[in-house]
């Protein structure tokens, strides 16, 4: 799968941007500006941004708890992005959501979710949306391992398999599942196998390697999209930040965080290869930094300066009324 | 004389109506065709849902619009709500609902609370059917009444009808309601027969309907227990007494304005639930008796409610479990 000139610019844009979002919003708590449950998506960018990078306005994107990374890869607004997350009437779900609910349908993405597995049947269910419609679009499911072990995920990858749903169902594998090593919790190291249980077409990619998720991704994708049915595709990630902002990490070491941050940064694995193979020049590739970077800090000015919902707003959208 | 059908006829007959007008209207459940579909071996139209409620609908919508789903409550509620915010209408039938037990959270987190969380950019057309109450034998994980759970939720609607005809335009309602709707279907009423109007008609959610007019005292009843209600006024006129009989027909939203009326009218209220007492239907209409209708009060707000145990097997104890008559004309005589 050959990627032109500007797919490369775009897919380093989307991953730079998630890396510089997340970074500033670790900054904006630590500094006292923000509050509320933020789980960061940093060291996995790769996973959002070569799975998005198939898909279009008519296919819907499903997200967890570390969300912010899915709504960027789909085409979510950072602004309405941080002013949602300043609790701001201003950002994208009128403050209403915050972080763990950061959705906007007009970009297709139905919504990160607080409840570890429960996107999944929600994919299963946009799927079937496309499927009766006959849209062409198909639904993108991501998720941990950790939920893997949740009666939502086997639940509903078995009702997408069997009704042969347009699906795909990224397991972004980063090793833990909040505190606990995968291998406490999950007596398997490759978690696609769990797919064979369902007759599920599978994979494993690595997640830390936008080129392996975009060619693996594209496979699925493209059976989904013609009519053969759900995969599984387990990328093998590794979250750069704790479970949430202000987790101690306690429960693994510097050294095993610093290696992976050294070696396996996906942005810089991205920028070797295509610095290498002269398909982008580093030149280039500091554009985007500096114009990422001016981009975030200018969402935090407006979502600063946006206004608080009214009082009035807490009882709307609670049912539909017009 | 106007045509008579039986509560699940008229379910039945909601059903074929609301597909037939509306493409995105989808039906999927446990057994809902049953195994029908089966057109190589000859097999049409089977179970049709374990009342018999679907019967039908495979054979006239064929299988992408009408779903046996696999026995895994959260899985197909789940994927329902996904469905339903992405441009279907679909009705999900949750058999029994003791099976919330396995299958809450798509309702609990995710249906009653997508479009708050989302800012409003989301519908959620979803109406879950599903069958409960005691009376059937059916024992402690088949009878429950556990519409307090789904009504003390913010986002979702509650319905629960108790005639045949209340049944087809309160399910046509709900099914074109653009929110989630949770459509009690009382076990031990479905077999009963009433006049039900030809073709397509609506009854708004959130309407109580007065189904008996008295002056002495107001009866509140919801699903089976306005059956027993009329039975009791009844038994009271006998012994000169009254009594005007509210159907609330909807939990939530709830025709306050109709309890306070009857109230206001009678100057006393008995309520009766199936539910056990605590966190009630029965606690909400006494509560709002007190809050906002204190004036109108000649005597104290009864209830009459299943005791607070789970639903017995055994006949004879089950029959004590359920509001009966006698408990309620015995609530209304110790009122004066």
């Amino acid at each position: 799968m050959e990627l032109s000139h500007d797919q490369l610019l775009d897919a380093y844009w989307r991953m730079r941007m998630i890396r510089a979002f997340e970074e500033k919003l670790n900054d904006l708590v630590t500094a006292g500006r923000l509050t509320g449950f933020l789980h960061l998506y940093a060291g996995e960018e790769a996973v959002a941004t070569g799975v998005c990078a198939h898909l279009t306005d008519l296919d819907i994107v499903n997200s967890t708890h570390r969300g912010h990374g899915h709504c960027i890869a789909k085409g979510v607004e950072v602004e309405g992005m941080m002013a949602e997350l300043y609790g701001r009437s201003t950002g994208t779900c009128k403050g209403k959501g915050g972080s763990m609910h950061i959705a906007d349908l007009d970009y297709g993405m139905l919504g990160a979710n607080g409840i570890v597995g429960a996107g999944i049947p929600l994919t299963a269910g946009a799927a079937l949306t496309a499927s009766i419609k006959k849209s062409g679009g198909v639904a993108v499911g991501f998720f941990g391992d950790g939920a893997t072990n949740q009666g939502q995920f086997h639940e509903g990858l078995n009702i997408a398999s069997v009704w042969n749903l347009p699906a795909v169902f990224i397991l972004e594998n980063n090793g833990y599942g909040e505190a606990s090593p995968t291998e406490f919790v999950t007596p398997m190291t490759d978690l696609a196998v769990r797919a064979k249980s369902y007759a599920m077409e599978s994979d494993v990619a690595d997640g830390m390697d936008f080129f392996d998720v975009y060619e693996k991704a594209g496979t699925a994708i493209e059976r989904a999209r013609n009519g053969g049915g759900p995969t599984l595709l387990e990328c093998k990630t590794y979250r750069f930040m704790g479970h949430y902002v202000g987790d101690p990490m306690t429960y693994r070491t510097k050294e095993e965080s610093e290696d992976w941050k050294q070696n396996r940064d996906p942005l810089d694995l991205f920028e070797n290869r295509v610095v290498e193979a002269q398909l982008l020049t580093s030149d280039e590739l500091r554009g985007i930094d500096a114009r990422v970077d001016q981009r975030i800090a200018a969402a935090v000015d407006a979502a600063e300066q946006a206004p608080f919902p009214t009082p009035a707003d807490l009882l709307t959208d609670v049912y539909v009324t017009e | 004389m106007t045509r008579q059908i039986t509560f699940t006829e008229a379910i039945n007959e909601a059903l074929h109506i609301a597909m037939q007008n509306d493409p995105d209207v989808i039906v999927l459940g446990e057994d809902i065709c049953g195994g029908g579909g089966r057109k190589d071996q000859g097999i049409e139209d089977a179970w049709g849902g374990i009342m018999g409620a679907t019967r039908g609908l495979i054979k006239a919508f064929g299988p992408e619009r009408v779903r046996d789903t696999p026995i895994s409550e959260m899985g197909f509620l789940g994927t329902a709500v996904g469905a339903a915010a992405t441009g279907l209408r679909p009705v999900a039938e949750l058999m029994f609902m003791d099976f919330l037990g396995v299958s809450l959270d798509p309702l609990l987190n995710q249906a009653a609370k997508l479009r708050y969380m989302f800012g409003g950019k989301v519908r959620v057309p979803l109406t879950v059917r599903t069958s409960m109450g005691a009376g059937s034998r059916a024992a402690a994980q088949h009878s429950q009444t556990l519409y307090g759970i789904t009504v003390g939720i913010p986002g979702l609607k509650t319905v629960i009808p108790s005639t045949p005809a209340d049944a087809k335009g309160l399910l046509l309602t709900a099914i074109r309601d653009d929110g989630p709707v949770i459509f009690c279907e009382p076990k031990s009423l479905m077999n009963d027969v009433g006049e039900v109007p030809e073709g397509d008609y609506e009854i708004p959610l959130g309407k109580a309907a007065i189904v008996r007019e008295g002056s002495d005292v107001s009866i509140v009843g919801m699903g089976r227990t306005v059956k027993t209600a009329l039975e009791a006024a009844d038994r009271l006129a006998a012994l000169g007494t009254s009594a005007e009989v509210l159907d609330l027909r909807s939990l939530h939203p709830m025709d306050e304005e109709a309890i306070l009326a009857t109230l206001q009218k009678t100057g006393s209220l008995v309520v009766v639930d199936e539910s056990p007492p605590r966190c009630s239907i029965a606690s909400d209409v006494a509560a709002l008796c007190v809050d906002q209708g204190f004036d109108y009060l000649n005597a104290p707000v009864k209830k009459v409610t299943a005791p607070h145990t789970p639903v017995p097997f055994s006949p004879v104890l089950e029959d004590l479990y359920v509001p009966s008559a006698d408990q309620i004309v015995a609530a209304v005589r110790a009122l004066s």
